[in-house]
């Protein structure tokens, strides 16, 4: 019933602002602005598609692919973001061979805008992740690692914000907790600081000093634990001013995101998509003048 | 739309009683995956740049290191078999030496788990990729420095798991009830008041397959050497692989 209710409505929605066809958005003037955010997780330097005798995957993934799917959404729209949500390193000959140099240059060929850090992408230790950062031409953005004491020391961003027609999207960025998970020879002194402190402490600089439109977090974290563990949708739920969280860790394969409320009563999305690069994750956002994407009286049904 | 065709669409209908008057706006957020498959063209200019790492990541994983004269699988034997007993002779004659080197002691033995054996080895030329297929995982080589007494609790493992775990430099006799009958470490029964070194992954030694024993070792000893980079210099150091089952543990 509930179903049937969100149908029409959408229906209604949809004819009244009226949306031909997915190509042909044509929005009243108010709603001009479309901005498309693009994201991968856990691509394990899977450079190459699955052989078609894969037992899992048969001709799935592929870099090559993947960037004609990028390219062809950004032709669409030039106010694409594209992102990462870490652990680009580790999973096929690729990385013992070359160490993350190839994974970084492709990733810098299709443009990517930045990434946040997985705890695979310390495997050959900080120092090989440090010693891969000239091949990267993206921003790393990593709010809960203090690396101070280590060779990444300034080498990543807490925050950053990009603005893509007039709309200012904040980006910050969450890793998991390292101890236990990585040899601690690999991540040497890197602190981890708790992740929803951060988080609460980022999106507010980037909604409310900075005054973005958009605030997405690129997680590390893993999508949901059955324990106490921090996970995305526990992060969505305690904080707020996150728009968007995009995660990785658990391999979680979602055919579109999961929302969530979060503590002010707000909307949050919470997407991930898999990993290996079988699947490119895209959200977009229709704002207004205002760049308004929330106001009284929102209306969501899924 | 075609890069469109695969995905789900999630709609949120954003209602928004407008700040115009009295008229209703809509805002929207769709969300949805495209699969990366072969319906999608490659990007040529990429797989250009992919070729030369290609060409070179796949000859060299393919250039032959030594030959095996016959195929080895994991189930070709009762608690010992060939393929088990190559692995866990690798790590005590290739990790044996380096940890010499750094603390003077000897490996006294290993054990390796059998899940941990990931493929069977052909009869034919072998290759860097036989040893990425045997060992895809990048844990490493550790030796745990156990006393006479942990290596007790070791059997009593061996014994209620009756599985051909590969070990190298212990040789232990069971009856036909898995009950150990015999255990000898460099050709002595094990002493209680002394203490071993014993080779294992880190995987192991972190307690996995529920190898308890290895907590809390009195020392533990990093090698900085990957099972799998032991498993290639190996290869690359024999001409002909051992095929051989042996009586280093068996059932009488």
């Amino acid at each position: 019933m509930k179903r049937r209710n969100f149908i029409q409505q959408t229906s209604a929605a949809t004819a009244f602002i009226g949306i031909g066809g997915l190509s042909s958005l044509s929005f009243k003037s108010s709603y001009k602005k479309h901005i498309t955010i693009l994201h991968t997780n856990d691509v394990h330097s899977h450079i190459e598609p699955f052989g078609p005798d894969d037992s899992r995957n048969p001709n799935m993934g592929g870099v090559a692919r993947r960037a004609t799917l990028i390219q062809q959404i950004k032709n669409e729209n030039p106010n694409t973001l594209l992102l990462d949500a870490g652990d680009i390193f580790q999973g096929t000959p690729y990385f013992n061979f070359y160490g993350g140099e190839l994974e970084f240059k492709l990733m810098s060929k299709m443009k990517y805008d930045a990434a946040t850090i997985g705890n695979h992408d310390f495997d050959n230790g900080i120092d090989g992740l440090y010693a891969q950062l000239p091949h990267a031409e993206f921003d790393f953005i990593s709010s809960n690692y203090d690396f101070s004491n280590t060779v990444m020391d300034g080498q990543t961003h807490d925050h950053k914000i990009f603005t893509k027609d007039g709309v200012k999207i904040g980006i910050f960025g969450l890793g998991i907790e390292l101890q236990g998970l990585v040899n601690d020879s690999l991540y040497k002194e890197t602190k981890y600081l708790n992740p929803i402190e951060i988080a609460q402490d980022q999106s507010r600089i980037l909604k409310e000093e900075k005054n973005c439109d958009l605030v997405i977090c690129l997680s590390h974290l893993g999508y949901k634990y059955s324990s106490d563990k921090i996970s995305d949708i526990k992060l969505a739920q305690t904080t707020k001013n996150i728009d968007l969280i995009i995660g990785g860790h658990t391999h979680t394969f979602l055919e579109k995101p999961t929302v969530e409320t979060n503590k002010a009563g707000k909307k949050v999305l919470v997407n991930q998509v898999g990993c290996y690069g079988l699947y490119l994750g895209r959200i977009d956002f229709y704002l207004d003048d205002k760049n308004n994407i929330e106001t009284n009286g929102v209306k969501i049904e899924v | 739309m075609k890069t469109f065709t695969s995905g789900i669409y999630l709609l949120l209908a954003i209602i928004v009683l407008g700040c115009k008057g009295n008229s209703i706006e809509t805002a929207e957020i769709k969300g949805h995956r495209i699969a990366v498959d072969e319906k999608v063209k490659a990007n040529a200019e990429i797989e250009e740049f992919i070729q030369p790492f290609k060409e070179h990541l796949n000859n060299t994983l393919d250039s032959t290191l030594a030959y095996n004269p016959r195929a080895m699988v994991k189930s070709d034997g009762d608690l010992n078999t060939a393929i088990g007993n190559l692995m866990a002779d690798v790590v005590m004659e290739q990790a044996g030496p380096v940890f010499k080197s750094r603390t003077g002691n000897e490996i006294d033995m290993v054990l390796l788990n059998h899940g941990g054996i990931r493929s069977s080895l052909n009869k034919e030329n072998i290759s860097a990729r036989s040893a990425y297929a045997l060992m895809p995982f990048e844990n490493e080589i550790v030796v745990a420095e156990l006393s006479g007494e942990k290596i007790k609790e070791m059997l009593t493992y061996l014994e209620q798991a009756k599985t051909a775990h590969p070990v190298s430099g212990i040789q232990i006799e069971m009856d036909q009830d898995y009950k150990v009958i015999g255990a000898k470490i460099n050709g002595e029964e094990i002493d209680e008041d002394k203490t071993y070194f014993v080779a294992t992954s880190d995987y192991l030694q972190q307690g996995g397959d529920n190898m308890s024993f290895f907590k809390d070792p009195i020392t533990l000893n990093k090698v900085d050497y990957k099972l799998r980079n032991a498993i290639i210099d190996y290869f690359k150091k024999v001409d002909t692989l051992k095929v051989d089952k042996d009586n280093r543990f068996i059932r009488k």
